[in-house]
């Protein structure tokens, strides 16, 4: 398995009138092909920044990104076109990312023209294909947005997105506009195409469930850094740095018995303007010591399991052994 | 191959219940729909045909005076009677309307286009350029309309052209701010930059996404400005400034029946009505025109 899309100390800063702020700060990360990469953090860590970033509708400060090895971190005016048919984005809010005036069929035929890849004769069967595809029903062909429900909405995002054949995809908090039950369909949705065409997911959400249910692995984010990235099972087994760990703590369990202990988290975000170099998450952190003053890197503290934490390993004390077993059977 | 030809008869068979329809007829027939706007726009159209046929449509030239027969009450003969040199008012107002709507027409159409011009540049560009045009137009929004639209045509001189651009001179700034407040508000929608991730050109962008979204407010204001330009052009003429005597313009008629309201209040109500009747035709209109317009008003 290769890395279809990686990023090497990726930096997003934004000019204010206070100073810089850091919206995606040095974020390391690569995205297999064919899997699902959830990025995980709350409102304002930069999460849906990083999104517009990778497929370029945002400028990165610093910091590299690479596509399938070829370094596209400032594709040129030709290239840009090319790369953004490889890569696509899929919004929060379907309502506001399609034109208010175009039908379903204009939507997707715009796209479809513009990619170039079909004849003219052959549009009205590729618009056909897609709506197929993701399951809006024939009549709603000359719907407007406003006409269709919230889940039909995203549908047609995400046709829009298909109809230019990517191989990689960033969701931008693709349900978290919708009700439950339709997340349900748009999530299998997605899975199910997926599987179909090979897809490569940036996953990008605040909700713990739906990541856990879709992500092959899982990237925790707080204010512009990343604290935690391991597969998912591993997550979800040994929850290492303690803001991931309150995090999952905020999954509702259907467990009533065993109520789970919920770490609750006080204070807010720091600014992240001009932000002081060391772990960000101290303010908030209720282990936090000097040494957390320290700028703090990603370690490999498992295989595959990167923590960006220097207490991981003495407020996980069976770390240690763990370690040594892995080490053992490696 | 075969099966694939098949899904394509299928698919065609279907869609003839999705019922095809290019969206300038879907917007004629929600426009006719409207009974308001076609009422509006029928009274309107009629108004422009007798002003454009007036020489078959009047009865007397609009300049022959008949000095037996001033002051006259409506009747057979002088349909609105007639006036202080004896004209027909009739004839006048019919002659009239070729001024007072080209007038009106033309300026809106002037002021429309370089303020939509104005207002674009001030949105697109934003920043420094934006600052610039903006002050500026809060510097001539302190003048009071009238006062500039004097000073202009005072300079400029009398005569249809100059009254044209008079008038339009000072209806310029609010279409143009009203234009950039959409533009900014469309431009950072979430639409314009999915367009951009699917590679859609700028000149689409403009063309298809911002200014069809962001047009609607300019449309209405344009059509109810055609309405108060004829008014602005009537003070014009008062103050001897806009269209001369003894072209019949629906202002001067206005002003001249002015004097004469409490003896023989016809020559005042005659251009009135039309008046009236242009400016309400057009509102209905131009409303109706805006509704059309926006699918997401559509029952």
């Amino acid at each position: 398995m290769s890395a279809l899309v990686e990023l090497k100390g990726l930096k997003r800063y934004f000019d204010t009138p206070k100073g810089k702020l850091h919206a995606v700060d040095d974020i390391t990360m690569s995205f297999e092909e064919g899997q699902t990469m959830g990025v995980v953090g709350e409102s304002g860590c930069g999460k849906s920044t990083l999104a517009r970033t990778i497929i370029h509708l945002q400028e990165p400060t610093a910091g590299q990104i690479l596509y399938k090895g070829k370094d596209v971190t400032y594709p040129t005016k030709k290239e840009l076109p090319k790369l953004r048919e490889d890569m696509q984005i899929i919004f929060q809010d379907p309502y506001m990312t399609l034109n208010p005036r175009y039908t379903v069929e204009d939507t997707l035929k715009e796209t479809l023209t513009i990619s170039g890849q079909y004849e003219k004769g052959d549009l009205d069967h590729q618009i056909r294909r897609l709506m197929d595809m993701v399951g809006i029903s024939g009549r709603l062909r000359m719907a407007y947005p406003h006409e269709l429900s919230g889940g039909r909405r995203q549908r047609v995002g995400i046709g829009r997105a298909l109809a230019m054949n990517p191989k990689f995809i960033v969701c931008d908090e693709p349900v978290s506009a919708l009700d439950v039950s339709i997340q349900a369909q748009i999530i299998n949705l997605l899975m199910d195409l997926q599987q179909e065409f090979g897809l490569t997911y940036m996953f990008v959400t605040h909700d713990m469930s739906v990541v856990h249910h879709i992500s092959h692995n899982i990237s925790v984010m707080y204010l512009g850094q990343l604290v935690e990235t391991s597969p998912a099972k591993e997550l979800f087994r040994q929850t290492l740095h303690p803001y991931s760990k309150a995090l999952l703590s905020a999954i509702p369990s259907i467990d009533i018995d065993k109520p789970k202990k919920r770490i609750q988290l006080h204070g807010e975000l720091m600014s992240p303007i001009n932000p002081k170099p060391g772990c960000r998450f101290a303010p908030r952190c209720p282990y936090a010591t000097e040494a957390c003053r320290q700028p703090q890197h990603l370690e490999e503290v498992l295989p595959n399991h990167y923590v960006a934490c220097c207490r991981v390993r003495e407020l996980n004390p069976d770390l240690s052994q763990e370690t040594v077993s892995a080490a053992a059977n490696q | 191959m075969s099966t694939d030809t098949n899904a394509t008869v299928q698919g065609t068979v279907q869609e003839e219940s999705v019922k095809k329809q290019s969206s300038f007829r879907e917007f004629l027939k929600r426009l006719a729909k409207n009974k308001l706007a076609l009422f509006g726009g029928i009274v309107f159209l009629l108004i422009c045909l007798t002003a454009i046929f007036a020489p078959l449509i009047a009865p007397y030239d609009y300049q022959a005076m008949d000095m037996s027969n001033k002051y006259l009450s409506p009747s057979l003969e002088h349909l609105f009677g007639t006036d202080q040199y004896g004209r027909d008012i009739f004839s006048r107002v019919i002659y009239g309307g070729r001024w007072s709507l080209t007038l009106g027409v033309a300026s809106s159409i002037v002021s429309t286009v370089l303020g939509i011009i104005v207002g674009s540049i001030a949105g697109y560009f934003g920043g420094k350029v934006d600052s610039v045009i903006m002050r500026f137009i809060d510097i001539l929004q302190c003048i009071p309309g009238i006062l500039l639209t004097i000073c202009i045509a005072s300079v400029l001189g009398t005569g249809l052209f100059n009254t044209v651009l008079a008038m339009s001179f000072g209806g310029i700034w609010g279409t143009a701010r009203m234009l950039r407040g959409q533009i900014l508000t469309v431009r950072n929608q979430e639409y314009v930059e999915a367009a951009k991730a699917t590679n859609v050109s700028e000149a689409r962008i403009i063309m298809k996404y911002v200014i069809p979204n962001s047009i609607q407010p300019i449309i209405v204001q344009a059509c109810m400005g055609i309405g108060g330009t004829i008014m602005g052009a009537a003070g014009l003429s008062f103050l001897g400034l806009g269209i001369q005597p003894p072209m019949p313009e629906w202002g001067a008629m206005l002003n001249d029946g002015r004097s004469f309201l409490r003896y023989y209040p016809n020559m005042l109500f005659a251009p009135m009505i039309f008046i009236a009747l242009t400016v309400m035709s057009i509102s209905f209109f131009g409303d109706g025109l805006r509704d059309a317009m926006d699918p997401r008003l559509k029952e």
